[in-house]
């Protein structure tokens, strides 16, 4: 396992590169850096069809350091699988002698929606491969349009707050809960804000004998409508609020880490959902008397949730 | 030693792949395919081969893994028949552009809708143009043979294209025929080890594979791909000629039946093939003078071994398995620009029989035939259909 000092993860190789295309702000470079922290034997990565994929690898350049597939959209897990599978079949012929680990970058439309049946039946397998979500809440690739990831009362361009609709009408998907329910040894959330935690989480993902899901938020600046010097404070304030809970489970069992142990200890502040909605212009609307209802009934959805994980902790 | 079996063509593609023993197969069943994948998962059982086989959750996957396993380095086969095909169809170009030779068996049916199992050619015919060789069994023996065949013209270097080895449904897939077995030492030797081009599990050399191409790269790398093509004809040429040195079994481009004094030629695809020379056969006794071709292999589409096939013929009918329903059946116009490579262009009459399984028989070829040598048949007929 990789030494958690950051003088000592300084020493890594880079792995994506700087001067790719992404924006400026965006989380998903430094999700991708951290997990790619995780390890220090050979990575190779694959890519589903988004915003990272466009953005680091226009031919003839790439912004990959290590060997780096990209195949479509729905398919990233089935792509690293694919490589895994190549990779039992060369070493157990002797055609290849190191350890390479496998880990598929994709964002929430790509894995909650479109990815979701290629996801689940790679996890089913057991491919020993790390597929790692960069959840931005909404199709921003290809211009913020709404996912089964976006939250309620979210304004996206497929689901705007106008005159008689106040942005998404439904509650996001518990993805992490739904690959929980795949029995892999590795679930776990994570937060761009908490590089060690991240890079721990990314360890134990690696490190893992199977499959690995890890769930990251990926604060997006133009979708979200925050100015992009304020990723990792957006990014801390969905684990204060209790929107994104940090937490593992590990071959079944939930514990919850960082921020979130410590809310749940009654050691830090858990922070009102409000907080959240005036940090971002996508709530914009929220902010206003009509809205009050959507606020409750949010705010008790995230308790809701919130209070389930802390029981899920105690089984 | 090589001696004969007894054997549907199912049986005989998984007989194949297990003699090659590849590295890799990952596939999903449907009609009328899934008997290859069932061999080859008893295969797998009894330790008969050494691949990673994977059984994945559908055939978009199934296509999926195999490309990136391919890539990776690994020799990949799968296979897969009509929706499974329709299903696979988003990676069907990103196979070819990517220029993963991998092996497909399609054993060719029908696609919905009317929801259908039998055997046409809609699903080979929804792919040609996505950039992958193309392969068409007359029999049991040739699916076998081509399955042989297709990894030397796919994963040679000037090539690197995957292929689709096709053989109809039911007619070949399920039915039992004598076959001439290869020694499998002999398969081995002639389809010799991977060497895969830029693997992607090459750790020292990292590679990206799958980029995106803004307009100054996109069409360049579809015109590699047509070089690629066009390269396959020699390497077909090349690799059937030593197929034949070891089995005595000739192919071409392009294989024919009495077409050198023909008057007229019927162009014909798949199993049809075999019917069609029965035909020829029974029209010679009546005095006419009829000869038959099939396009061994589709794609590359071999527009000048055929053209030296139609020169000088009176009239050419191309029998379609399937129909681009508003203009004529795929194979039509590509035989009428092949023929006028020529100048002298035949009469050209295109057919449309077997459908989703309908009857293709010598009597009617016959009376097709009759009809084009008499020059009363129509541009296009749908053969069987009262219209």
């Amino acid at each position: 396992m990789t030494s958690l000092s950051l003088k000592e993860l300084n020493k890594l190789p880079v792995r994506l590169a700087s001067g790719h295309r992404l924006c400026a702000g965006c989380a998903e470079s430094i999700i991708a850096k951290q997990i790619l922290m995780g390890t220090s034997d050979e990575v190779a990565v694959s890519l589903s069809t988004g915003c990272m994929e466009v953005s680091t690898t226009v031919f003839p350049y790439t912004s990959w350091n290590v060997p780096y597939i990209h195949t479509a959209f729905g398919n990233g897990a089935a792509t690293c699988a694919g490589l895994e599978t190549a990779y039992n079949a060369l070493k157990k012929k002797g055609k290849i002698d190191e350890e390479i680990r496998f880990v598929n970058f994709a964002g929430d439309g790509a894995t909650y929606d479109i990815g979701l049946q290629a996801l689940s039946g790679a996890m089913e397998r057991g491919h020993r491969m790390m597929y790692v979500c960069m959840n931005n809440e909404a199709y921003m690739n290809t211009g913020i349009q709404r996912s089964s990831a976006t939250t309620l009362g979210a304004s996206t361009t497929t689901s705007w707050a106008g005159s008689v609709q106040m942005g998404k009408k439904e509650y996001s998907k518990d993805m992490t809960s739904i690959m929980v329910a795949h029995n892999i040894p590795y679930v776990a959330q994570v937060s761009p804000h908490n590089w060690r935690d991240t890079v721990t989480k990314a360890s134990k993902g690696f490190e893992a004998n199977g499959p690995a899901f890890i769930n990251a938020i990926s604060p997006c600046p133009r979708g979200w409508r925050f100015p992009s010097d304020r990723t990792i404070e957006i990014a801390k304030l969905a684990v204060e609020t209790c929107v994104w809970p940090l937490f593992e489970v590990v071959d079944g069992k939930y514990a919850l880490t960082a921020e979130s142990a410590r809310i749940a200890a009654g050691k830090a502040e858990k922070k009102p959902i409000t907080d959240w909605f005036a940090a971002q212009g996508r709530f914009k609307h929220l902010m206003t008397e009509r809205a009050e209802p959507i606020v409750e009934a949010y705010q008790a959805e995230v308790d809701r949730r919130w209070e389930r994980l802390i029981k899920l902790t105690e089984l | 030693m090589s001696h004969d079996i007894a054997i549907n063509g199912d049986n005989a593609v998984a007989l194949a792949w297990k003699q090659i023993d590849p590295d890799v197969c990952a596939a999903y069943p449907i009609t009328p395919q899934t008997i290859i994948v069932e061999k080859f998962a008893e295969y797998v059982a009894n330790g008969e081969v050494s691949t990673e086989f994977v059984c994945v959750e559908s055939e978009h996957s199934a296509l999926t893994l195999c490309t990136s396993s391919c890539s990776a380095g690994a020799r990949t086969f799968t296979a897969t028949a009509s929706q499974g095909l329709a299903y696979m169809w988003e990676m069907l170009p990103i196979t070819a552009a990517m220029r993963t030779p991998l092996i497909m068996a399609v054993a060719n049916r029908a696609v919905s809708g009317p929801i259908n199992i039998n055997n046409d050619h809609g699903d080979a015919m929804s792919g040609r143009d996505t950039g992958w060789l193309q392969l068409f069994s007359e029999n049991v023996q040739e699916a076998y043979d081509n399955s042989i065949i297709a990894p030397r013209i796919a994963e040679h270097h000037d090539v690197q294209l995957p292929c689709m080895v096709n053989l109809d449904g039911f007619i070949l897939t399920h039915a039992i025929e004598r076959m001439t077995m290869i020694d499998t030492n002999d398969v081995k030797a002639f389809v010799g080890e991977y060497k895969p081009l830029y693997p992607l599990l090459d750790t020292k050399h990292p590679v990206s594979h799958g980029n995106m191409d803004g307009p100054d790269f996109y069409y360049p790398h579809k015109v590699q791909s047509v070089l690629a093509m066009d390269k396959a004809l020699e390497v077909a040429e090349e690799v059937f000629a030593e197929f034949a040195k070891l089995t005595g079994r000739e192919y071409h481009l392009v294989d024919q039946y009495r077409c050198e004094d023909a008057d007229y030629v019927a162009v014909i695809l798949g199993s049809s093939y075999g019917t069609m020379k029965e035909t020829v056969d029974q029209l010679r006794d009546e005095g006419i003078k009829v000869g038959c071709c099939m396009p061994h292999v589709y794609r590359p589409w071999p527009e000048e071994a055929l053209a030296k096939i139609l020169a000088g013929k009176k009239a050419v009918a191309v029998f379609d398995k399937h129909l681009s329903i508003g203009a004529y059946g795929p194979m039509f116009p590509e035989v009428v620009t092949a023929a006028t490579l020529n100048g002298d262009v035949p009469k050209m009459y295109n057919v449309i029989y077997g459908l989703g399984g309908a009857d293709a028989t010598v009597a009617g070829f016959k009376k097709m035939m009759e009809a084009v040598a008499s020059g009363d048949a129509k541009r296009i007929t749908y053969l069987g259909v009262k219209i």
